[in-house]
């Protein structure tokens, strides 16, 4: 098995579903000749053409307006917005017509599209490049958001975006695409979108992180366990829409405590929808109030302050012990 | 002068609203807003000419055409012959000029701020240039376009052209241009330097200029990080 970063798996992906299906096709801002800015359509427009590989004009509502109509008329495009902070002026388009077609017809109209994007900080980038804005999209009803947190994970639930027949948002964490290499298999693969994973067992405490943060969750619950603290159960979300509130009742239902862990602002982050749910599913279980550790609510602050806005281990720890000791 | 403008396209509408307020106001002023080609493939670019059309605001569109929004070239980006006459559908006169000549692009752009001012209305004028480096210290145009025409457009350099114009007219010499570069090129490393000097912002900057005044929300996790930093947690 060959060792992947989350650059080449998703490239990966992208290249063996267009070869699986002809109607899938790729389209963004430089994604052409020059891979994209991250690089990770390489080799397509190589592969399988100008037709199916297309250089847009820079307009993010001309991008998923287009990909709609591809969608409406058969095709899967798959499209790439350069940077999450870039996506507003394709927002209408999403939630007013992508995440809407299919109750607009009762059905009969559908918009299999998956809009890929970078998000997070971690990246010491410009103004509107850091940002982690998935509860805006995990609001609209009709929209599936998926955000995978390493190489392995990020082919397997590309894969089974693409093949959704939903629209999908699809946020890659930017400061994992080279962060990390692991093995992936070669042949396809489907991740189902709607399933958390249980990346870590433990009984004192569930931990629940996605994305780029699933890192820190592991580093934290491997930092409790190897000073013989806590053992930290970890859960991957995956998909923050649809919200697979099973996995984390279930986990949160044997441990009696939760910290969950976002990069995103607090106040109406992901994480306030997870509290809400574990309250209403497991209210008699919990020995200590669920706790947050988020992004403040602000603006990302520029390089030089931006870990200080960052959930880190040290944090992530210190909010693990406070809701243990309570 | 409003600071960059980090999305492409959707600041000229700003320029747009200036422009109505100054107008307004009864000032006798004119407003710029600068952009790319490829910021004219954007929606809001059509808006931001619509409105300034519509409420003929004393604004002059700028568009500085390199020819390049990172590795998509002007053609993938428009059908349109010229960035200029898209004017045209709007209502207001296009322009189309060499940017790469110093002289003409004064002429043009101080024409257009001089008809806004009086009252003449909007105006959209292309510059046309190249862009030579790298759309950022992250790019590498050698993916996507050839050296051959970036070295003919090096050539084209608006400061060679001015310099090879002031010599022939007796207005430069070698040892002035010498001087001028020097001193140019010690500005520039010094204020590299300062910048680079600087010091990391206290952390509280983060949590400033969200709003007029901090709400309590805020106040409370500016509280919250400065306990962190302090190891109080």
């Amino acid at each position: 098995m060959a060792r992947l970063n989350m650059v080449t798996a998703i490239d990966q992906a992208l290249l063996q579903e267009m070869e699986r299906d002809p109607k899938v096709i790729v389209l963004g801002e430089d994604v052409g000749r020059d891979g994209g800015v991250f690089r990770v359509t390489e080799g397509l427009v190589e592969r399988f053409g100008e037709e199916r590989v297309i250089d847009t004009p820079l307009a993010e509502s001309g991008i998923v307006g287009f990909a709609i109509g591809m969608a409406l008329a058969g095709y899967r495009p798959v499209a790439e917005v350069q940077f999450s902070g870039f996506v507003y002026p394709g927002y209408d388009q999403i939630l007013s017509h992508a995440a809407r077609y299919r109750t607009r017809s009762r059905g009969q109209w559908t918009v299999p599209l998956v809009v890929r994007m970078p998000y997070g900080g971690g990246i010491r980038a410009l103004e509107h490049h850091s940002e982690s804005m998935e509860a805006v999209f995990a609001h609209i009803p009709g929209l599936k958001v998926v955000m995978p947190a390493d190489p392995y994970e990020a082919k397997g639930l590309l894969t089974a975006a693409i093949r959704d027949p939903d629209p999908v948002i699809f946020f890659e964490p930017a400061r994992v695409y080279r962060a990390i290499k692991m093995e992936v298999p070669e042949e396809q693969y489907e991740i189902p979108l709607g399933v958390a994973r249980v990346v870590r067992e433990g009984k004192d405490l569930t931990l629940i992180g996605w994305g780029a943060q699933l890192r820190v969750c592991r580093e934290a619950a491997d930092r409790l366990a190897s000073e013989g603290r806590y053992e930290v159960e970890v859960v991957d979300i995956r998909t923050i829409s649809p919200f697979d509130f099973e996995t984390v009742t279930a986990s949160v239902v044997k441990t009696g405590r939760a910290v969950i862990v976002h990069e995103a602002p607090r106040t109406c982050g992901f994480g306030a929808e997870i509290s809400a749910q574990i309250m209403e599913r497991a209210i008699l279980r919990l020995e200590a109030p669920v706790r947050r550790v988020t992004g403040f609510d602000t603006i990302p602050p520029l390089a030089k302050l931006e870990d200080y806005f960052q959930p880190d281990v040290d944090l992530v720890v210190h909010e693990i012990i406070a809701t243990m000791e309570f | 002068m409003l600071p960059t403008a980090i999305p492409v396209g959707t600041h000229m509408i700003h320029a747009a609203g200036i422009a109505w307020a100054m107008k307004n106001d009864g000032e006798k002023v004119a407003v710029l807003t600068s952009f790319g080609e490829g910021a004219t493939s954007e929606g809001d670019f059509s808006e931001a000419m619509n409105f300034a059309g519509v409420f003929q605001v004393p604004l002059v569109f700028f568009c500085q055409n390199n020819q390049w929004a990172i590795s998509v070239p002007y053609y993938k980006q428009t059908a349109s012959c010229t960035v200029a006459q898209k004017a045209v559908g709007y209502g207001m006169p296009g322009i189309q000029v060499d940017g790469n000549d110093v002289f003409a692009v004064y002429r043009i752009v101080s024409e257009a701020l001089e008809r806004a001012r009086g009252g003449g209305g909007p105006t959209l004028v292309e510059a046309h240039t190249y862009r030579v480096t790298d759309h950022t210290t992250a790019d590498d145009a050698r993916r996507y376009r050839d050296e051959g025409e970036v070295a003919l457009w090096k050539q084209r350099d608006p400061i060679l052209r001015l310099a090879r114009y002031m010599k022939k007219n007796g207005l430069l010499d070698d040892a002035v241009e010498a001087a001028v570069k020097a001193r140019a090129g010690e500005k520039v490393a010094k204020a590299v330097a300062a910048y680079e000097a600087l010091g990391p912002p206290p952390p509280e900057e983060i949590f400033k200029h969200v709003y007029a005044e901090m709400t309590a929300p805020l106040a409370e996790q500016q509280a919250e990080l400065r306990r962190r930093i302090e190891g109080r947690r």
